[in-house]
């Protein structure tokens, strides 16, 4: 996708567009070359042009404006790399080396290709952390390309989920997580998915999971479908509920218990629970043991379910 | 009866035998060189070398041969770019056309040329018309260098250009450069050291060209005559001459192959300096 923005392939249809002006249309027969089209494109491996230094690396972009490539050098922080050979860099530094090539020419629009995937796990968090500070500081449109959502909760304020070249759903992230729309975004964004039963029960409906247990919904819906409700949002009990009230909880045996600091995650039955350590219904988590765990049905979200989608 | 032999003793025999094998074949093949060498006048060879006759040959020899290498450059290289980078239907069918010369005996070039060129050939009325002679020229020298000696370089070029990782160029392109800044500034010095190689494998050839020379251009001394021709030409006349010539060609072909072999492992050595991942300079080593 970012090949066809920058110009690099062309799309069989569709249209693309910056502040009104066509860089590619495929019914009017409009394609920009890529040099016409004001794009920065960083690269997932970086591509730096080995045979030149970094320093020319940058100058590449910006012809004939060494003042330019000065201020860049000095805003990534590789002015003192400037005369090194790309082959000598660590993976931080060829991408902050990308990064200021690729804002040489003024783009209008930055696109990064899975930016962080060539890093190592050390120099990840904290490039993270950098690279959004400079998004933000450059006030550009930027596009990037991930396999982690994560890296999407970092970065960027909208994503888009693309699956098999169709976009499932678009939208500010925080909604992706909250609201999704089906059953493999919810699972992307780190959502439990269980698949259920629904039978409609009055104004809601009642979710059958696979094991027999029930719960309650507001929404209405019939048939197969996906319960999605993020880890933290569900809430571990001392104790076994008394019958009937509260509504919605699950029994199940506690497996994966992992306490880091003051967070505890672990898996009752199907059901991924994420809370904290204060939380006193924490300490009956017991490896193997059985615990309950309550599913607030106003943070339940009901999503279809395709078999293929069905199994996580 | 069973004759049984050590293990140990079949290995041995075995290296014998492939060492046997290697000593007649590397004999074999340095014994002309070695026999050059013993039967040159060594000691007169800078007179001969001064000899107006051999003066005239390699004036012919390096002429014929800057010209030739300048068009083999010239248009090789453009043609390997494009022949690297597009894909085409009848791409492959062009690519063995550019190779062909490679394996056609140098007589049968010779002859094509002859066909191509000659006043009753192919392209003979209008070259007429023109006022244009190329046989038994020294452009006909030229040509048959050419034609025998592009293979050598283009087909180099073609590979040195593919190995370009395409990434490259594609990033140029995003950074404003056009498809000629681009080709001038990454494709064209990435791909210089596979270049140079095939330049210096076809410069060999051009240097050693005789059967389609002598057939396209003939053994004319001051006009078509190129060093190759001159031995040939100085067999009956001046043997020690020709001797000389013989000399002067090992040493250049040596020093050819030895410079070959240089950039080859320059290459190499650039190339896996500059590509692997070093580990990350912030990690205490």
């Amino acid at each position: 996708m970012l090949r066809a923005i920058a110009g690099l392939a062309r799309p069989s249809r569709g249209h693309i567009k910056l502040d009104g002006r066509p860089w590619f249309d495929a019914d009017a027969g409009v394609s920009l070359p890529p040099e016409e089209r004001s794009v920065g494109l960083v690269f997932q491996d970086y591509a730096l042009f080995p045979h030149l230094s970094v320093r020319k690396n940058v100058a590449f972009g910006a012809r004939s404006d060494p003042a330019r490539v000065d201020e860049l050098l000095e805003r990534l922080q590789i002015s003192q790399l400037a005369r090194a050979n790309p082959g000598t860099l660590s993976g931080g530094e060829r991408q902050r080396v990308a990064l200021a090539r690729a804002l040489a020419r003024r783009p209008r629009v930055l696109l990064l290709d899975e930016p962080l995937s060539a890093l190592d796990a050390h120099t990840r968090a904290e490039i993270k952390v950098q690279l959004r500070e400079l998004l933000d500081e450059l006030a550009l449109p930027a596009i990037f390309i991930s396999h982690d959502f994560r890296d999407a909760v970092a970065l960027a304020d909208r994503a888009a989920v693309i699956v098999g070249g169709t976009i499932r759903q678009v939208g500010p992230v925080e909604s992706l997580a909250r609201r999704p729309t089906d059953a493999f975004v919810a699972a992307l964004t780190g959502n439990n998915v269980l698949r259920t039963i629904a039978t409609p029960n009055g104004a809601g409906s009642t979710l059958t999971l696979e094991d027999g247990q029930q719960l309650r919904v507001p929404a209405r819906a019939s048939g197969p479908v996906g319960l999605v409700i993020a880890p933290g949002d569900v809430r571990v009990l001392a104790e076994r509920p008394p019958d009937g009230s509260p509504t919605n909880a699950l029994r199940g045996v506690v497996s994966g218990l992992t306490r880091l600091g003051s967070r505890v995650e672990a898996r009752v039955g199907r059901v991924d629970v994420e809370c904290r350590s204060e939380d006193p219904a924490s300490t009956h988590l017991e490896p193997g043991g059985e615990a309950w765990v309550q599913l607030p049905e106003d943070a339940i979200t009901v999503v279809p379910l395709e078999e293929a989608e069905a199994g996580r | 009866m069973h004759l049984s032999v050590p293990p140990a003793t079949r290995r041995a025999g075995f290296t014998a035998l492939l060492a046997l094998a290697a000593g007649i074949s590397l004999a074999f093949l340095a014994l002309p060189v070695v026999a050059l060498f013993t039967e040159a006048p060594l000691g007169q060879i800078p007179d001969l070398l001064s000899d107006p006759v051999l003066q005239e040959i390699l004036a012919v020899t390096l002429r014929t041969n800057l010209i030739a290498n300048a068009l083999i450059l010239l248009l090789g290289t453009p043609t390997a770019y494009l022949l690297a980078t597009r894909r085409f239907p009848g791409r492959a069918i062009l690519v063995t056309l550019v190779e062909l010369p490679l394996v056609l005996p140098p007589a049968v070039a010779g002859i094509g040329l002859l066909a191509a060129f000659s006043a009753g050939g192919l392209l003979g009325p209008p070259l007429e018309e023109a006022g244009i002679v190329i046989p038994f020229t020294e452009w006909a020298v030229v040509l048959a260098i050419t034609f025998v000696a592009s293979p050598f370089y283009v087909r180099q070029a073609i590979a040195a250009f593919e190995a370009v990782d395409p990434r490259l160029p594609d990033a140029a392109r995003t950074l404003g450069a056009g498809p000629a800044r681009t080709f001038l500034r990454v494709s064209l010095p990435l791909a210089a050291g596979g270049l140079l190689a095939g330049w210096v494998l076809a410069f060999a050839r051009g240097v050693g060209e005789f059967g389609a020379t002598i057939m396209f251009a003939g053994n004319v001394l001051g006009v078509t005559q190129t060093l190759p021709l001159g031995i040939y030409e100085q067999l009956d006349s001046n043997f020690d001459l020709a001797l000389a010539i013989g000399v002067l060609l090992v040493i250049l072909s040596a020093a050819v192959l030895l410079i070959y072999k240089l950039i080859s492992s320059w290459r190499s050595s650039i190339s896996t300096s500059t590509f692997p991942f070093r580990p990350s300079r912030s990690l205490p080593r």
